[in-house]
């Protein structure tokens, strides 16, 4: 980054770093957010405009949610088993025994 | 860049920078298999089109609208060259992936209003960015200002925006079709850059005080570039009698306006006292630039110029 000759150096060191955020991106209207990537952002408001800028730069897009990162509780990779292995054979959760009306495309 | 030869079936470069495909609706909504990273080319106006056009007879401007469109165009080109320095360089990847895309938007506008203007002359967009000398170029003194740091190159483009805004906003209502046209595409880009810097004007004013300090000195820096973007002239009040194009001077009290809004919210104005900086001499759109303009010409035209002809 070039400076002008007059600048002084910053008198504080560079502060901390910008937060991360999660970035959700809705391509048309009807379907739901999905998530697209991450990005750091100093606050709200720059967040979405950055999320404008790398992630809808190809018309991906009709909204945009930005999470701070650390506001989101993911579950934990270890207890996969007893998280996710349950349903696994109890075909009657499913509705497998309906015929889908006809023109229903997001079900 | 493309040549005007061009099928419309082949990759083009469209005003967003992108590489896009010809080829209309292609994704189009309401499919299963929805990505958030799904690319459509859109159904935007592109240079392309307008050399088309040309080519077909269907649009030639008069030689005081290209004479026009050449000063608007050179504007974006100038400063589409200086905001592409910052690519990799900027604060943070966020800010490098932005600043590049105001200047990808800055040179669609330009090869849009070069590839009309040279219509005129029969030159192409490559001809008139590559092959002209200093001395031809029509762009105003702050769009080649140096970047400066960060602060100087967000004072510069928010000064900028805001004008361009104006501008384009009243071009839209031309009365040669290409030029509204272009106008209207342009317009929604500018809107953003407005947006961009507007923010981060506030964010500077609001920050550090080391952020403050810069932002106030930037705008100090490059406040004297102000006044030639709003002067009239022969050409102008020529091309403003046909309604082809405006009075500069006609947008200075919105861009006023609509700046002293976002100043006087940063808090900036007691510290700027903009009225009493001087103001520079201009001469830009007479051909008469500053020191430095030659290097950056050098920077830009060189590889044109060493290969004459050559596409990628």
């Amino acid at each position: 980054m070039t400076t002008p000759a007059n600048a002084t150096p910053a008198s504080q060191p560079h502060e901390t770093p910008w937060a991360l955020w999660e970035v959700f991106v809705r391509s048309s209207r009807g379907l739901s957010h999905v998530h697209a990537g991450s990005l750091h952002a100093p606050d709200a408001a720059m967040a979405l405009r950055n999320a404008r800028d790398l992630y809808t730069r190809r018309n991906e897009g009709v909204s945009i949610w930005v999470v701070p990162a650390e506001a989101i509780s993911s579950s934990d990779p270890d207890s996969k088993g007893s998280f996710f292995e349950s349903p696994q054979g109890k075909d009657y959760r499913h509705a497998t025994y309906y015929t889908k009306s006809e023109g229903v495309k997001h079900l | 860049m493309t040549t005007p030869e061009q099928k419309n079936t082949d990759f083009a470069i469209e005003g967003h920078g992108d590489i896009s495909v010809g080829v209309r609706g292609a994704g189009a909504s309401g499919d299963g298999s929805a990505s958030a990273t799904r690319i459509t080319p859109g159904n935007a106006l592109r240079p392309e089109d307008i050399a088309l056009e040309i080519r077909k007879g269907q649009v030639k401007p008069t030689e005081d609208v290209a004479e026009y469109a050449l000063r608007i165009g050179d504007d974006g080109l100038i400063l589409a060259q200086r905001l592409g320095h910052w690519i990799s360089r900027a604060p943070e990847l966020e800010e490098d992936v932005a600043l590049g895309n105001i200047a990808l938007d800055q040179l669609g506008h330009a090869r849009s209003f070069l590839t009309y203007a040279g219509a005129a002359w029969d030159k192409s967009e490559d001809d008139l960015a590559y092959f002209r000398r200093e001395h031809e170029f029509r762009s105003a003194h702050l769009f080649e200002q140096p970047n400066g740091d960060f602060a100087v190159t967000i004072a510069r483009q928010f000064i900028v925006s805001y004008y361009q805004f104006e501008l384009y906003k009243r071009l839209t209502g031309s009365t040669d079709s290409t030029i509204a046209a272009i106008a209207a595409k342009a317009l929604k880009e500018v809107d953003y850059h407005r947006d961009h810097t507007a923010q981060w004007v506030l964010r500077l004013a609001g920050g550090t005080e080391e952020s403050r300090r810069r932002i106030v000195q930037a705008f100090k820096l490059v406040w004297p570039y102000v006044d030639e973007l709003f002067e009239d002239d022969e050409l102008t009040a020529r091309v403003a009698a046909t309604k082809a194009g405006v009075q500069p001077s006609s947008l200075r009290a919105d861009f006023d306006q609509l700046t002293g809004e976002i100043l006087s919210e940063a808090g900036l104005e007691e510290d700027l006292k903009l009225g009493a900086i001087p103001q520079a001499l201009g001469g830009g759109r007479q051909g008469k630039h500053s020191e430095h303009m030659g290097y950056l010409l050098a920077e830009m035209q060189v590889l044109a110029r060493e290969h004459p002809g050559a596409s990628w």
